[in-house]
């Protein structure tokens, strides 16, 4: 239990999707002009995450890594496009089942559910956990079971969130400030998110 | 190709416009994720940009080549599929060839399955386009792309280490008299704010991109 929240912690601040690894850096510019529309698309990744990763988890301990099907055989050079097939379904499943039972939660995120397959936090997120799945076991960083991977899912998940309502809060307020003619729009953004990462820095001589 | 001239004005428009007024990284704010996470060196920059370029080319070429197959249904699964089989090739030819690199990039070869890049292009030109033009524009944005890694990653490395390729370029002359590398410039933030320095300069220097 006590790996599962420092993981957690460490997957929002320390290891954030956004300051830290640049994940889902499109979308993130794209969609950060507002702060429901941000929270909307926050609250969408943070659930595909929390559905994706467990079973990816489950998809290379259980049949891709060395010797799982048959022995001495490893096919983990299938991971790319088993885990790129399995984001998409999942977002496609997801999708149908959000339209079904909660229409009014569809028409808030309808939108931007079909980006999230090629959204590279959700490819990011699983390819890391790829690596962390063969780290030494008392590193914090370890994962090493599918409650593990949800609580990597959910930290990077609540961190991205966090990371896109901040920038979208602030891009409010720039819309009244007077910028320089060709700094306006994509290029103070990404000084405004330079400066956050650097606030966000702070976080990594945090000892979990 | 019909008698069309290979080399026609508008071909020649579809690969050169991607190098500059429409830029993949600093107009259309595709690719971002690499781009800045690649470059605190120069060689994982270039070779990051180079693959991207392989798989985009290539990439176009099939699509383009089965756009009269593909039901419009399941086209973005089909694209999908394509890309992750050239990432997988790449990766694995990485792997063999330069190790020390495709640990240095570790995730982000991977990451090229998602760079907005390929989606976007293969989306908005090789369905709708011939072969030929799909590779021009495919290679065209690539390079476009590769571009501005190179230039974020001369930065980072000559102010952040002194070095350019892993040797020493500024004399020790120099750090005698009191200059000290900018540690700053290999961690995340001082990509971001080196990309908005490009973006500043290409659009001071080109009007017609500013945002209102």
């Amino acid at each position: 239990m006590e790996h599962f929240f420092s993981l957690l912690i460490r997957s929002i601040f320390v290891d954030n999707m956004i300051f830290a690894f640049f994940l889902g850096m499109c979308s993130y510019l794209a969609v950060s002009k507002n702060v429901k529309t941000a929270f909307g698309l926050g609250v969408a990744v943070t659930f595909v995450l929390l559905i994706t990763l467990p079973v990816n988890y489950l998809l290379q301990t259980k049949v891709l890594g060395p010797d799982c099907l048959v022995d001495g055989v490893d096919l983990s050079f299938l991971s790319f496009i088993l885990f790129i097939a399995v984001i998409a379904g999942i977002v496609q499943l997801v999708e149908m089942i959000v339209e079904r039972f909660s229409p009014s939660l569809y028409a808030s995120l309808g939108i931007f559910l079909p980006l999230i397959a090629v959204n590279c936090a959700i490819m990011g997120a699983s390819l890391f956990m790829q690596q962390r799945i063969t780290m030494d076991p008392e590193s914090t960083q370890y994962i090493g079971g599918v409650s593990d991977a949800i609580a990597y899912a959910l930290g990077s998940g609540i961190g991205w969130l966090l990371a896109i309502v901040g920038l979208a809060a602030i891009r409010e307020k720039l819309a009244y400030s007077n910028v320089p003619a060709p700094l306006r729009g994509l290029g103070i953004t990404f000084i405004t998110v330079g400066l956050m990462a650097m606030a966000f820095m702070c976080f990594s001589g945090l000892k979990i | 190709m019909g008698g069309e001239n290979m080399f026609s004005k508008k071909n020649q428009e579809v690969f050169v416009n991607p190098l500059s007024v429409n830029n993949p990284v600093t107009v259309q704010i595709l690719g971002i994720c690499s781009a800045l996470a690649v470059t605190a060196q120069l060689k994982p920059a270039i070779v990051m940009g180079l693959s991207v370029t392989a798989i985009l080319a290539v990439a176009n070429v099939v699509m383009s080549l089965m756009r009269k197959l593909v039901p419009n249904r399941i086209r973005i699964i089909v694209q999908l599929v394509v890309v992750a089989a050239l990432v997988t090739i790449v990766s694995n030819v990485l792997k063999a060839f330069v190790y020390d690199v495709s640990v240095q990039l570790s995730v982000y070869v991977g990451l090229i399955i998602t760079n907005c890049i390929l989606m976007g292009r293969l989306e908005a030109f090789a369905l709708q386009n011939k072969p030929w033009d799909s590779f021009l524009d495919g290679v065209g944005n690539g390079l476009g792309y590769a571009i501005i890694l190179v230039v974020i990653a001369f930065f980072r490395e000559l102010l952040g280490s002194g070095c350019l390729f892993g040797f020493q370029v500024i004399p020790d002359c120099v750090y005698e008299l009191g200059y000290v590398n900018n540690g700053l410039m290999l961690l995340a933030p001082m990509a971001l704010i080196l990309v908005a320095c490009v973006i500043w300069a290409q659009r001071a220097f080109n009007k017609d991109l500013q945002e209102k």
